[in-house]
């Protein structure tokens, strides 16, 4: 084919860029109407083979003509010709040519073709590493689509819930008149069609008796909603389906900012009137440009008034394609021949001779046009010669929602199809779907070689042969061998000719070979639609602790911890963050320094059954605790395993708090709600969660003792003790805790009124020498003293025992997790016990494996390093095999990943005070 | 995506919620271990109907056992607990 095919008309033009070359379009052209209106053939190159292809469809089922649209970080690969529209400055690009379209070196030298046939992956992959090492760099040339964008996407995408009481898929006749009925019944509908005009099948085959335009505003007068570019993409359980809207087209600047919009829709009923994909049909070089379906052919004649060949042939096994002779014949095109399959059809338009018991063996081209078709007929081979050949083998119901829905498919013998059956959920399928035209199993005629099934991901009849000749005999590992089917396409156009192929075969009927799962979604999906608002953190929490903007004017080195940011040190003077948490650490240990821990996990328990409850939740024992007291607590999983660690106190006779870890504060009020609720809902008590209701101030030193009795005007209670009070006015909370391995007390206070207490403590401590400190000096300070932390030696693998917590767990048992605890391993003599190391040379790499020699397996890992924070001397805790009874030997931390070593002595967890003395009254 | 009546607040979409186990999965802490050891770790999964504790989490909160279809994944029966559902 050559030059333009378009009568005029008196409509303006739409310019556009193929390849750097200004074309122009009607309104209402895809690309691919307006491309072959321009005399395009050539659009794009095979993904293997760097074959030349053209348009095939006129459809979202294109396998061939794939494009990149648009610009920048808007640009859109893989984008089909067919399900493209074309806007003022649309810009399109072919993909995978080099160095020109019309001159490809990897098609003209052959490079790809022989090395790539069916399994070439499989085996690759499955064979030596070295094969991969050598294919790599010419895999990664050869075969390919289009690149995705470098840049950011500028548009947006949105995301919006729907509800229907029925909802349409398909604006052709029957999904028109479904709808129509629908909303005349009082329903609220919705009917989407991934086109972007209505009418479906009659776009093709106009039918005087039915207007598309005026039953969609008929629809919509009643209330329904009509939404054209928009495609049902996934079908979910309970009649819940993903739609896909196109706002606008792919590259085009979106007019409201936003490209496209996903729904979330549930639908009391939905209807499927998807319809029909025509079957190619397989003969040697089948994927030349100027080889397209018979349908697609009608529809660029009929719907775009473009002729897209002027000799034509046109093979087929059904009826249909005859209607393709008339359009042809009509539009004055010389139709040579009518090859039918089958030995009888019906009556051809004058002048044009029909074959029977005909088939294409084989096309030929000449500088990507075609010129020759071969066929068999009868026995014997004739040629033609012409510009285009029209193909149909027959037509696949679009059941892929169906199949999501959980549908079941039955046979057509005399459609060579499956068509869809029952679903078990409010969901029928109608219209063209359910009866596919009488279309006869044909034998392909050509070389198995060059007939291409799939034509995306280059595989042919050949291909299928030689896997089923190396032994793959199921249709699903069939698929993964081959890659049929695979490619973005999901295999529209090939499943159902490789099946038969793959049936005969086998000697079994096409539904004894079996299918493949349709999944969602049924077109592709960008992946920034599915990420909507998320895509730029619009989704993500920021959970800004009360004392926020008091940290803010430290200007602290901020860390995000669980949702929250706390901050990590107060640097002054230029001080690194090491030297800032030093000096903070220091400063903690010699006078005093305040820190913010309102993001502790919080919950209060009362009633006369809270002591029950928390003797469930924690491993320790609780209700001996005297009211004023409080102590050190750790919660298991069932499995005997810690999962957070705080401590608990009794502020009244039937009334508790409990904190536990930031980063387990949620999980934490999860799992104190599923025992209340589901172990013990028989308990008299509440837990009320007060993690955000209470800031948090920890007080840490020497001098913390004599800073907080002169701000609350009295004594504050003893270690591990709790008293009311009040502090610049306001009400508080002490509890007398140290995690610093210091004199420490948290003061609680409601969030409102925290800046006021905070304010005063630090200019009470300030004065004394002190300063705030932050998460960096705390985590020195708590390596220091042997404390664990959730997610460092906590690890989910640790049981009490391993952290030397065993002596504290309730001897009664009873809690969560004392069953598992009684499993043999966890008391086995290798368990990875919590110990301290400290070097014998140069700092300890963190994360490093501990290992007696060089070349033995690791034996534990550093979870924790640091210094000795008044001595320098590096330090680290560490979780190693038999720990507890290892103390005194020595060993190398070894971190090959950091390049980093050390030799170590093995210690108890506890470099600073062990015996609490400094805390202890 | 299932849509789960919350004996509370309705219909309501299973984003909202969080499934938490079945209740054949319960560990009684006051079972011997041989037994918690089965809930923990030896699952029936039947192919068919079986009893879920979900939660609506990212609703009102409460806790419920729903009835679901494994295969089919219809909900036959969604039943509240907790102190409030006791008799
Ligand atoms: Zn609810």
């Amino acid at each position: 084919m050559s030059g333009p095919t378009r009568t005029p008309s008196g409509e303006e033009t739409v310019p556009f860029t193929f390849d750097g070359t200004t074309y122009h379009a009607r309104p209402g052209d895809t690309l691919a109407a307006a491309l072959l209106a321009n005399g395009v053939g050539l659009v794009g190159r095979s993904f293997k083979y760097h074959r030349p292809r053209g348009i095939m469809t006129a459809g979202i089922e294109e396998p061939n003509a794939l494009v990149t649209v648009g610009k920048g970080g808007r640009a859109e690969p893989n984008t089909r010709a067919t399900d493209l529209f074309v806007y003022p400055g649309m810009v399109a690009m072919s993909q995978n040519r080099w160095p020109s379209l019309s001159f490809d070196v990897a098609s003209i030298f052959g490079l790809a073709a022989p090395a790539l046939g069916a399994g070439f992956y499989y085996k690759t992959f499955f064979g030596p590493a070295k094969h991969w090492m050598r294919y790599e760099g010419f895999i990664r040339r050869a075969a390919g689509l289009g690149n995705a964008p470098t840049e950011p996407d500028p548009d947006n995408f949105s995301q919006r819930a729907g509800f229907c009481d029925v909802l349409v898929v398909g604006s052709g006749p029957a999904g028109l008149k479904a709808a129509l009925e629908a909303a005349e019944a009082g329903k609220r509908v919705m009917l989407v069609e991934q086109d972007s005009a209505p009418g479906g099948s009659l776009l093709r085959d106009p039918d005087p008796a039915i207007d598309p335009a005026a039953m969609v505003d008929r629809i919509r007068a009643l209330g329904g909603e009509v939404l054209l570019r928009t495609t049902a993409s996934g079908y979910w359980d309970h009649n819940f389906l993903t739609l896909t809207q196109r706002l606008a087209e792919p590259g085009e600047v979106p007019p409201h900012g936003f490209a496209q919009r996903l729904w979330h829709l549930r639908a009391g009923r939905v209807i499927l009137a998807t319809g029909l994909i025509e079957r190619p049909v397989p003969f040697a070089n089948n994927d030349h440009p100027g080889v397209m379906l018979s349908q697609a052919v009608r529809s660029y004649l009929r719907r775009w008034g473009v002729l897209p060949g002027k000799r034509v042939v046109i093979a087929t096994n059904n009826d249909d394609a005859y209607l393709t002779a008339q359009a042809l014949v009509e539009a004055g095109a010389d139709v040579v021949a009518l090859l039918d399959a089958r030995a009888s059809g019906p009556a051809a338009p004058a002048g044009v001779t029909v074959y029977h018991d005909a088939r294409p063996s084989s096309v030929t081209g000449r500088k990507h046009a075609l010129r020759k078709v071969t066929a068999v007929i009868g026995g014997s081979e004739q040629s033609f010669d012409v510009d285009l050949i029209a193909v149909s083998g027959g037509f696949v119901p679009v059941s892929h929602l169906h199949m999501q829905a959980g549908g079941k498919l039955n046979w057509s013998e005399e459609a060579q199809a499956f068509v869809p059956g029952e679903t078990p959920q409010a969901c029928e399928t109608i219209g063209a779907a359910l009866a596919p035209p009488p279309a006869p199993a044909v034998a392909p005629a050509g070389k198995a070689k060059k007939s291409f099934v799939d034509f995306q991901n280059d595989v042919s009849l050949a291909d299928i042969d030689l896997a089923w000749q190396e032994g793959y005999r199921s249709v699903e590992h069939l698929k993964r061998y081959t890659t049929l089917g695979m490619a973005t396409d999901q295999g529209k156009t090939s499943n159902m000719v490789a099946l038969s192929r793959l049936a005969e075969k086998q000697g079994v009927s096409v539904p004894q070979a079996g299918l493949t799962t349709f999944r969602p979604p049924f077109t592709p999906v960008t992946m920034g639609l599915l990420a909507g608002a998320g895509a730029r953190n619009a989704g993500a929490h920021v959970r800004r602790i009360p004392l926020h903007a008091l940290h803010e004017a430290h200007d602290p080195i901020w860390q995000p911890l669980g949702y929250w940011f706390r901050p990590r040190a107060y640097p002054v003077d230029g001080e690194t963050l090491a030297e800032a948490s030093l000096r903070e650490a220091r400063t903690v240990r010699t006078v005093a320094g305040l820190s913010d821990v309102s993001t502790l996990g919080k919950f209060e328990v009362s009633g006369p059954d809270a002591a029950a409850l928390l003797e469930l939740v924690c491993a320790t024992t609780v209700g001996k605790l005297a009211v004023g007291r409080g102590r050190y607590t750790f919660m298991l999983r069932e499995d005997g395993m810690v999962q957070d660690d705080g401590t608990v106190w009794r502020l009244a006779e039937d009334r508790y708090l409990l904190t536990s870890s930031t980063g387990g504060a949620d999980r934490m009020a999860h799992f104190i709600s599923y025992v209340r609720n589901s172990l013990r809902p028989d308990l008299k008590c509440s837990v009320v969660n007060v993690q955000e209701h209470y800031a948090g101030i920890a007080l840490a030193g020497p001098k913390a003792r004599g800073i907080l009795a002169a701000l609350i005007g009295a004594e504050p209670p003893r270690h591990m003790g709790y008293a009311p009070g009040v502090l610049a006015g306001v009400p508080v909370h002490v509890l007398a805790a140290s995690y610093s391995g210091e004199r420490a007390f948290e003061i609680h206070v409601e969030a409102t009124h925290a800046d006021k207490v905070w304010q005063a403590i630090e200019a009470a401590t300030r004065a004394e020498g002190g300063a705030p400190y932050g998460l960096e000096a705390m985590e020195l300070l708590r390596i220091e003293k042997g404390h664990v932390v959730v997610g460092g030696e906590v690890d989910g693998r640790s049981t009490p025992h391993d952290l030397g917590l065993g002596g504290m767990l309730n001897k009664v048992g009873g809690f969560i997790g004392a069953a598992g605890l009684t499993r043999p391993a966890l008391s086995g003599p290798n368990r990875n016990n919590l110990v301290g190391l400290v070097s014998l040379d140069g700092p300890i790499p963190e994360g490093g494996m501990l290992i007696q020699r060089a070349g033995q397996s690791p034996q534990g890992h550093v979870t924790a390093a640091a210094r000795r924070i008044l001595e320098g001397v590096p330090i680290a805790l560490a979780l190693l095999q038999g720990g507890h009874r290892r103390h005194g030997e020595e060993l190398i931390v070894t971190s090959p990943t950091r390049g980093e070593k050390a030799r170590v002595r093995v210690t108890a967890p506890h470099f600073y005070d062990p015996a609490g003395e400094r805390y202890r009254d | 995506m299932y849509q789960i009546t919350c004996p509370h607040c309705g219909p309501r979409a299973q984003t909202e919620f969080t499934y938490e186990r079945t209740t054949d999965s319960i560990v009684d802490p006051a079972a011997e271990p041989q037994t918690a050891m089965q809930a923990l770790y030896t699952r029936a999964n039947p192919m068919g109907l079986d009893d879920e504790i979900w939660r609506h989490t990212y609703g009102c909160r409460a806790w419920m056992v729903l009835t679901r279809h494994r295969v089919t994944h219809e909900i036959h029966a969604v039943k509240a607990i907790g102190p409030e559902a006791l008799p």
